[in-house]
């Protein structure tokens, strides 16, 4: 790469793959990933909480493991993998959840569920300890996290 | 609109050019603290993001006793090595102690090192007084609400804290980073990477712009050496630390024959606990000689009324952390 004959590239052009589709976006260069799927995608399964890394609301899996999708750039992603909500139509978790009454409002839902996913995929599911500690990244202000974790240790095998 | 460039780097001497010829330019690798300090707080305002997250720098390899991280190796995945589990115990528990998950499977190895304060002085722009943000403007802190904040490496210029949990058994193991620019490439102990804030808060490290961090290099413990890391925080999870210790020690026949002892959340930068070291080596394993080491640790500490509580805190952390490894 010439650093001489680089135009400046406040734009971007990214491929987005995203739950097995491609999408050719052109974004401001600092779109974060969030807000491309949420404003260009029109996937708005995936919730902005803090938009800062803290509540884990907008959780979404990268080349399979979970990342937080607000402190992400979309053209980082450029290559990438991309698993939201809507990709994970029918899948035992969810069913877990609304079992288990596991949400109140419902807004931190989207992110607890694909962080209990990776969760269980990594194999963090042996103990309740253990899923509390690792579902720790996602917060829910309703404070439904009995219902979480009990939903999670259903799936993993548990009671 | 942010106006930021983003550029791809295609390999490592790349992106230093692309960083090195433009003076606001950054690195950006996993990109948890630079994007929220420069596209949400907007308090770093960065003209390019020099993308090097592609880059072949990641891994961890072993020759002897010593290990080689590369600097893009993420926090799960360096906390995941097999020998950092079975011979750096206190490095895989400070790793595991930090972020979240999610987080932890986008921040870096090197990008934990560069990490920026969490002062919420620092972290706001309508803040005037931040000495690390404008050079000669204050510190709204020392006069202000201070809790998560320094006590050793401290000062009335500024008391951000290096909040770190990796870095202080890093400092405590004399891990070495290795660095690179366009004038070739220089290995700088971790003890020596971090300046203390002085008069002059905005210089945090020996970093210059455009060099990049590209690997970590870490000497393993010596055998029958017990190591562990002691983190102690106001919720059990995901929160940053009041107080941590990482502490590796052998114990020959009652006596304390090796000792290696990192302090979290109560340096500028992250700390190393020489002369608690030296108070241990050669004296019998036992709680007098813990407590003795917490009082040559936390000596002389600049405090303002919201960290005194750190001071006790941080020895009895010190103490449990050695008892611990040692029992």
């Amino acid at each position: 790469m010439s650093s001489a004959t680089t135009a400046r590239s406040t734009e971007v052009t990214v491929q987005l793959r995203v739950n097995e589709r491609t999408y050719p976006v052109r974004l401001d260069s600092t779109t974060t990933l969030l807000d491309a799927l949420r404003d260009q995608l029109h996937l708005a399964g995936t919730k902005k909480g803090c938009d800062q890394g803290a509540c884990g609301a907008c959780t979404v899996l990268r080349d399979g493991k979970r990342i937080v999708s607000c402190l992400t750039l979309a053209a980082q992603c450029d290559g990438s993998e991309i698993t939201t909500i809507e990709g994970l139509a029918d899948d035992p978790v969810q069913e877990a959840f609304v079992r288990h009454d596991a949400l109140q409002c419902g807004y931190c839902t989207a992110g607890q569920v694909m962080s209990a996913v990776a969760l269980l995929r990594e194999g963090r599911a042996g103990s309740d300890d253990e899923i509390r500690e690792f579902m720790s990244g996602n917060l829910c202000r309703c404070a439904a996290y009995p219902n979480i974790v009990a939903a999670i240790r259903e799936v993993a095998g548990g009671s | 609109m942010t106006g930021i460039e983003y550029v791809r780097a295609a390999d490592p001497s790349s992106a230093v050019a692309l960083v090195s010829e433009e003076p606001d330019a950054a690195f950006l690798a996993g990109g948890t603290t630079e994007l929220d300090l420069a596209l949400k707080d907007r308090v770093v305002h960065p003209s390019r993001f020099v993308d090097i997250g592609r880059l072949p720098l990641r891994g961890v390899t072993r020759t002897g006793d010593h290990l080689r991280i590369a600097a893009l190796t993420t926090m799960e995945e360096l906390a995941a090595d097999a020998t950092v589990g079975a011979r750096l115990p206190l490095v895989r528990e400070a790793l595991l102690a930090g972020a979240s998950t999610q987080l932890r499977n986008m921040a870096t190895i090197g990008g934990n090192l560069l990490q920026r304060t969490r002062c919420r002085y620092f972290r706001d722009p309508a803040v005037a007084a931040c000495n690390k943000r404008t050079p000669g403007s204050g510190c709204a802190a020392v006069e202000g609400v201070a809790r998560m904040h320094a006590i050793l490496g401290a000062g009335p210029s500024c008391i951000a804290l290096h909040a770190s949990d990796p870095c202080v058994p890093l400092v405590a193991l004399d891990a070495v980073v290795v660095l690179r620019d366009a004038d070739g490439i220089r290995r700088v102990p971790l003890t020596a990477f971090y300046l203390t804030p002085g008069d002059r808060p905005d210089r945090e490290t020996v970093l210059r712009h455009g060099e990049l961090v590209t690997h970590v290099e870490l000497p393993l413990l010596p055998a029958g050496t017990r190591s562990g890391y002691l983190k102690v925080r106001d919720r059990s999870s995901y929160e940053f630390a009041l107080t941590s210790a990482a502490a590796a020690v052998r114990v020959d026949d009652g006596t304390v024959a090796f000792a290696r002892l990192g302090l979290g959340g109560v340096g500028t930068v992250p700390w190393r606990a020489y002369e608690a070291e030296r108070v241990l080596v050669g004296a019998p394993a036992n709680e007098r000689t813990y407590r003795a080491a917490a009082e040559a640790a936390i000596r002389d500490p600049f405090t303002v009324p919201g960290t005194e509580f750190k001071v006790e805190l941080a020895k009895r952390t010190i103490v449990r952390i050695l008892r611990t490894v040692t029992t």
